[in-house]
């Protein structure tokens, strides 16, 4: 028996994702007193896993993997899940993570949780508590095959230092399966933190009153290293790409702080920002439903509120 | 080119969430359902399909008959028939399992499901489905051509778009993007009083099995009220963010 991690990494880098992967199998592996694997591909520095507590890692580094697609990635972790006698694969909330993950399921049998907001309430059977109805409420499912799956929600349980003792590493390689399935290219901004991995997102709504407005949006992300979002109808009307519109149909959102400017608040935007931990609210309507979802509001003009908050925002940096 | 859309039959995305029997089932009273969005999207680019290149398309739901007035929406959209698979599933393995089955039988070209539905938020259904049956997928799906037997698709990543080329049969995780929110079809009479007339033929499940179940549902803890701050007093909030909520 054995918990493995796939730790994913971009550009040569692990991602944040990776550390909170880790922290939450370490956990589990204490538990239930089995050791903490870690699958990387195409990765060669994994020291830094070591701090978080993984036992082992398995590298898989081939020329092969360069390229991501979701068939190979999710032969690799089964084929290490099936050589390594794992019962429980820990994988993230990326997109790349929950494209492989019901692949991996059918490729063990496994049963599969995804969007997992805490550690297991038992191991036997493995008991999860997950978000459900876009954030609207949380299930517990019990998973009950042999091996199983936990996706984890990114930024759920956080990232805890627990170092190793000794950490091994292990060079492995699987061999890739024909497919017609090709990558041609990938059309992908660089430098930008995206929604998925920011700690901080800005996100506009109606308020702002039009796209040539979006630069308020703009600096006060930028302000704060922050990944900029839209509502619905912001995205509906062409005014912002749908890659940011967060809510029920669009992007969830689980960051740390999540401030909404001009955004009313309906329901399914909502629902889609509600694990995020804070939310902050800029709105001139006081009746804004958003007012009874924010943990801190201002009522005011965010042609206004927004300007004085960049400069503010900005001294209190430079501090 | 034969198109199977999957469709999953959820709450209104305006519905108020609730739970009965000690919390151990959603409380449907009062509850409008309507097709999963992300199976619309879908729907709607294999009518599409229908129109410009002869597809014929069918659609599926795995439930009871409740999910009927569901399917005829379907039709009434535009498909051109329509599987009940007649069991209550109870996870999406099971789901996945009753779908790759039918596939098997009837050979689809193209499978569509929506990238998740908006209850149980799984996505695994589309995922497991091509798992199963071993075809090419490609989820969060954007954008879809076929041609012949060649498919050009785009999938949205974190932070930027991925193009892909594969050969049929496929399946894809829909999601706006595909088609917009304006394209939607919205039933006209024609389209509803031949629907009815269009075949829903109900097929027994076959022995799929779960691997998971869920014993019970839980609200989130109510919220504390909202802090207000003056607009002329932005120190103030930058102080509560940087000391009490500890974000910045």
């Amino acid at each position: 028996m054995a918990i493995v991690i796939y730790a994913e990494s971009e550009n040569g880098k692990f991602k944040k994702t990776a550390f909170e992967l880790a922290s939450y199998g370490r956990a589990i592996a204490d538990q239930s007193g089995t050791p903490l694997l870690a699958v990387t591909i195409n990765h060669d520095d994994t020291e830094e896993l070591a701090r978080y507590g993984v036992d082992k890692v398995i590298k898989v580094n081939d020329a092969a993997f360069e390229e991501f697609t979701a068939q190979s990635y999710a032969k690799v972790v089964s084929t290490i899940a099936k050589e390594n006698n794992v019962n429980i694969v820990v994988l993230s909330s990326s997109a790349n993570a929950k494209y492989i993950a019901p692949l991996v399921a059918v490729s063990l049998s496994a049963g599969y949780a995804s969007n997992v907001v805490a550690l297991p309430d038992s191991l036997a059977p493995l008991t999860l508590k997950r978000s459900c109805f876009t954030n609207k409420a949380f299930n517990t499912t019990s998973l009950v095959a042999g091996v199983n799956i936990i996706g984890l929600s990114n930024n759920s349980y956080g990232i805890k230092e627990n170092p190793s003792s000794v950490m091994e590493t292990a060079d492995s390689s699987v061999s890739l399966s024909a497919s017609s399935l090709k990558v041609e290219n990938i059309d992908k901004v660089v430098g930008k933190v995206t929604i998925a991995d920011a700690d901080v997102v800005v996100s506009g709504g109606r308020g702002l009153k039009g796209p040539e407005n979006w630069h308020l949006i703009e600096d006060l992300a930028e302000t704060l290293g922050a990944a900029t979002a839209c509502s619905k109808p912001v995205s509906d009307m062409g005014w912002r790409p749908h890659s940011e519109h967060v809510g029920q149909t669009g992007k969830p959102v689980a960051s740390n702080l999540y401030i909404a400017i001009g955004v009313s608040g309906a329901i399914q935007h909502l629902a889609g920002i509600n694990s995020s931990k804070v939310k902050v609210v800029v709105n001139i309507d006081p009746e804004a439903p958003f007012f009874k979802a924010a943990d801190y509001g201002i009522v005011g003009d965010a042609f206004e509120v927004v300007p004085k908050l960049i400069e503010k925002l900005r001294a209190f940096k430079s501090f | 080119m034969k198109i199977l859309v999957c469709i999953s039959h959820v709450p209104d995305t305006t519905s108020k969430i609730n739970f009965v029997n000690e919390d151990t089932a959603f409380d449907t009273n009062g509850v409008q359902f309507i097709i999963n969005p992300n199976d619309e999207f879908g729907l709607t680019r294999a009518i599409w399909m229908q129109q410009k290149q002869q597809a014929e398309v069918t659609v599926v739901t795995v439930g009871d008959i409740n999910c009927e007035p569901t399917l005829r929406k379907c039709l009434a959209i535009g498909a051109n028939k329509a599987f009940r698979i007649d069991m209550q599933p109870t996870d999406g393995f099971q789901v996945a399992q009753e779908i790759a089955a039918l596939c098997k039988k009837e050979s689809y070209d193209l499978i569509i499901a929506g990238r998740e539905s908006i209850d149980y938020n799984g996505a695994m259904v589309p995922g497991m489905i091509a798992g199963l049956l071993n075809y090419n997928f490609v989820t969060n799906c954007t954008a879809l051509e076929v041609e012949g037997n060649h498919a050009t698709a785009s999938r949205e990543i974190d932070g930027g778009i991925e193009n892909v080329s594969c050969e049929l049969p496929m399946v894809i995780g829909a999601q706006k993007g595909l088609v917009e929110e304006k394209d939607l079809i919205i039933p006209n009479m024609r389209g509803i009083m031949q629907a009815r007339q269009k075949p829903l033929e109900v097929i027994p499940a076959t022995d799929s099995v779960a691997k998971s179940s869920i014993s019970k549902f839980e609200k989130p803890a109510p919220k504390g009220a909202v802090k207000l701050i003056d607009a002329d007093n932005i120190d103030l909030l930058i102080d509560l963010l940087h000391n009490e909520a500890k974000v910045i």
